[in-house]
């Protein structure tokens, strides 16, 4: 096991299958001569040249719709967002034509396409640079989201993304990519697309979390432990498809469960893994399932208030607490 | 690096050289207009101003940077340092009812459209008595009573807000006219195409700019987009022009005839005005891209400086007296930072403020 930053086993990844197949190739703003915005894509010019590691001009719209093209015609194209929230400008490529092309055409064309950026907040960057888009992604038919937590799940699945038919959205976080984990020195690492993974186990409460909120809810779980509150804590890693098998053997076991999103309510990942919850598990529901998400307002720019915005570890504690009815 | 010659290459490479082998400037400036200040139309008192406005905004963000380095807000913080003779000699040449907007290097705009020291200080840390109330902070400054329209973070978003700004001022028929600024790098968003198109086809009195300051982020004009940016314009068959943008006479010659055209005619126009950005693209760039010597050459030419030195050459006002000027805005600088850390946060409760015109709603609190 090597220990590796976010941003390195990200680097990996896309190293490995820049290397392994000639028809990847990277772009976005910043991703050659200045070597990423986030130094994601360090070194990649000088190892691969100007062909395959492109600088993109402001125009998201565009090139999304340039690699959605390149795609069907054979390329592995991994798009980078600068952050997801300036693929707003680029939705219609992404959800008109990416995620329907090959329905639309009865299956005459693939779209082999990752694109991949930092998701959500990332301090206090105001309203618009600050929105999470996977549950948003997650609503359309035809793309698969993930959205990792830790330096081994990415470089596992974002090494499947790239060898994913379909097209892939692959989230990031600016506040992830300097943190370490150890990640597989296995040969050609690779984590399967749609599996949850139990990240501690516990028998008292069930607890969701995926990408930045992982680590909100990690913490919630050390404080909770010197309290004698074991959490179960499950990391999607993959927002659609969704590992319910993984969360519904959870929750039979621990009959609690809070989910952590990093997304605005209505509609989101919380909502929706709560409903199959509650159909599938009724049964075993000691208490209705709860969840910490952002309230539903937009982020502020104040430091006071982008506090009291973000979900932090405490809101996790105060939410187990209730299903625990320790409160 | 590639070593087949013929492998296809997208992105126009690097540094551009010229036939002698020197790095080519990221923007070449055109000439300043020789005209002064009298034959211009201002008068002494005029150009004093001008040299305020430039000095509060220099002086201003020289001091936020510090107070960002010294960890007293955070977020991002882009410098207008070296572009400040175009929103200067804009204003002077504009009627204070018309709409400005700009993007998220927008300390400068804000100051000379009547945001003072202290809400602007205030905003960058995030206080209740900011301009946006602590809510948007340095990218979203914004004095709507003072038709000035904000600071926007989306590259080239508010362009087509601009546009309806005049369309609404057409409208009206109010005789206002509204004025959009954008970066070189904002000319590439598929935004300011539709907006053209539409400006020109309906005929809004607004002014597209595009401040040329050489790079967006990383990356050289030349690397990002093609052609000279203003020759646009003739696509969507637009009247355009092009120029220097470290002197405020300069600028504010040139916007005084445009915006008249404009106003009359109630018709657009697409400019592109020549400057250079001295500091990083935010507070985080290494500046890899580009060499000191650049930096150096169009510090040659800091419209600040300049307009000290017309001001004294032409007798306008003594050194002592200059000088006294400057203290004075370094005192109402230094008295913004110390408003900003005295006021309080906003309330908690704000957090829910500022959402709806109507009774809020809140999904699941
Ligand atoms: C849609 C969108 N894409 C990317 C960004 C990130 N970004 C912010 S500023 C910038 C460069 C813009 O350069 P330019 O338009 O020349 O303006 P300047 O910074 O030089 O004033 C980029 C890429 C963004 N804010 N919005
Ligand atoms: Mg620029």
């Amino acid at each position: 096991m090597a220990v590796l930053q976010f941003r390195e086993a990200l680097l990996q990844a896309i190293d490995e299958e820049m290397d392994r197949d000639e028809n990847v190739f990277i772009m976005g703003e910043e991703v050659a001569e200045y070597n990423g915005a986030y130094k994601v894509t360090e070194g990649l010019l000088d190892k691969y040249g100007f062909k395959r590691v492109i600088d993109t001009p402001i125009s998201e719209l565009g090139f999304s719709g340039i690699g959605v093209g390149a795609a069907m015609k054979g390329l592995r194209p991994i798009v980078e967002f600068m952050t997801f929230n300036f693929a707003v400008l680029a939705a219609d490529q992404i959800l008109n034509h990416a995620s329907k092309i090959r329905y639309m055409l009865g299956g005459q064309a693939s779209v082999p396409i990752v694109f991949r950026g930092p998701n959500a907040s990332a301090g206090q960057l105001a309203a618009t640079h600050s929105v999470a888009y996977d549950s948003m992604y997650a609503h359309f038919p035809g793309l698969v989201v993930i959205y990792p937590s830790e330096p081994d799940d990415a470089k596992g699945l974002l090494k499947s993304a790239i060898r994913c038919e379909d097209p892939v959205i692959f989230m990031e976080s600016e506040q992830m990519y300097g943190m370490k984990g150890e990640v597989s020195d296995e040969e050609d690492y690779i984590i399967p697309i749609g599996k949850a993974k139990v990240k501690r186990e516990g028998d008292d409460v069930t607890v969701i979390a995926s990408g930045k909120m992982y680590h909100v809810a990690k913490k919630a779980a050390a404080e909770l432990a010197k309290d004698g509150v074991e959490m179960e804590l499950i990391d999607p890693r993959t927002i659609k498809p969704l590992d319910m098998d993984t969360i519904i053997q959870s929750v039979k076991k621990t009959n609690r469960c809070v989910i952590v999103d990093e997304a605005h309510p209505y509609g989101g990942m919380a909502a929706e893994a709560g409903f199959i919850i509650q159909r599938e598990a009724f049964d075993y529901l000691d208490a209705p399932v709860r969840r910490v998400t952002l309230p539903d307002v937009h982020a502020p720019f104040a430091k006071n208030l982008f506090d009291l915005w973000l979900p932090d570890a405490k809101r996790v504690i105060d939410a187990v607490n209730a299903v625990t009815y320790r409160n | 690096m590639s070593k087949n010659k013929h492998e296809a290459i997208f992105t126009p490479i690097g540094l551009n050289y010229d036939s002698n082998g020197r790095v080519e400037k990221s923007v070449e400036l055109p000439p300043v207009t020789k005209k002064k200040h009298k034959s211009l139309g201002l008068s002494d008192d005029d150009v004093v101003g001008m040299f305020r406005q430039m000095y509060l905004q220099r002086r201003f963000e020289e001091r936020a940077m510090q107070m960002y380095q010294k960890g007293k807000f955070g977020g991002f913080l882009h410098l207008y340092i070296g572009q400040e003779a175009i929103s200067t000699g804009t204003v002077y040449a504009l009627d204070d009812r018309d709409d400005i907007i700009t993007a998220y290097r927008d300390h400068g705009w804000g100051l000379v459209r009547g945001i003072t020291a202290n809400e602007g200080m205030a905003e960058l840390f995030g206080k209740a008595t900011g301009c946006s109330k602590g809510k948007g902070g340095s990218m979203h400054f914004a004095k709507a009573e003072n038709h000035f329209w904000g600071g926007h973070g989306i590259v080239g978003g508010h362009i087509p807000i601009a546009a309806g700004l005049a369309f609404a001022n057409k409208y009206k028929g109010n005789g206002e006219i509204s004025c959009c600024f954008f970066g070189d790098g904002a000319v590439d968003q598929g935004s300011l195409h539709e907006t053209l198109n539409m400006a020109q086809l309906w005929k809004l009195p607004c002014i597209f700019v595009v401040e040329n300051n050489g790079y967006s982020m990383g990356t050289a004009a030349h690397r990002h987009t093609v052609g000279e940016i203003y020759e646009r314009a003739n696509g969507y068959g637009m009247k355009s022009a092009m120029f220097n943008g470290m002197d405020a006479f300069t600028v504010y010659e040139n916007m005084k005839k445009i915006a008249d055209d404009v106003r009359e005619n109630s018709i657009p126009y697409f400019i592109e005005i020549r400057t250079y950005r001295y500091r990083g693209h935010s507070m985080s760039d290494p500046q890899k891209y580009r060499t000191k010597q650049e930096l150096e050459e169009y510090q040659k030419t800091d419209p600040v400086e300049r307009m000290k030195t017309y001001i004294l050459d032409e007798k306008i006002l003594k050194e002592k007296e200059l000088e006294s000027i400057q203290e004075e805005i370094e005192q109402e600088v230094l008295e913004s930072i110390d408003f900003a850390e005295k006021s309080p946060f906003p309330e908690p409760e704000e957090l829910y403020e500022d959402m709806f015109a109507g009774t809020p709603y809140f999904h699941d609190r």
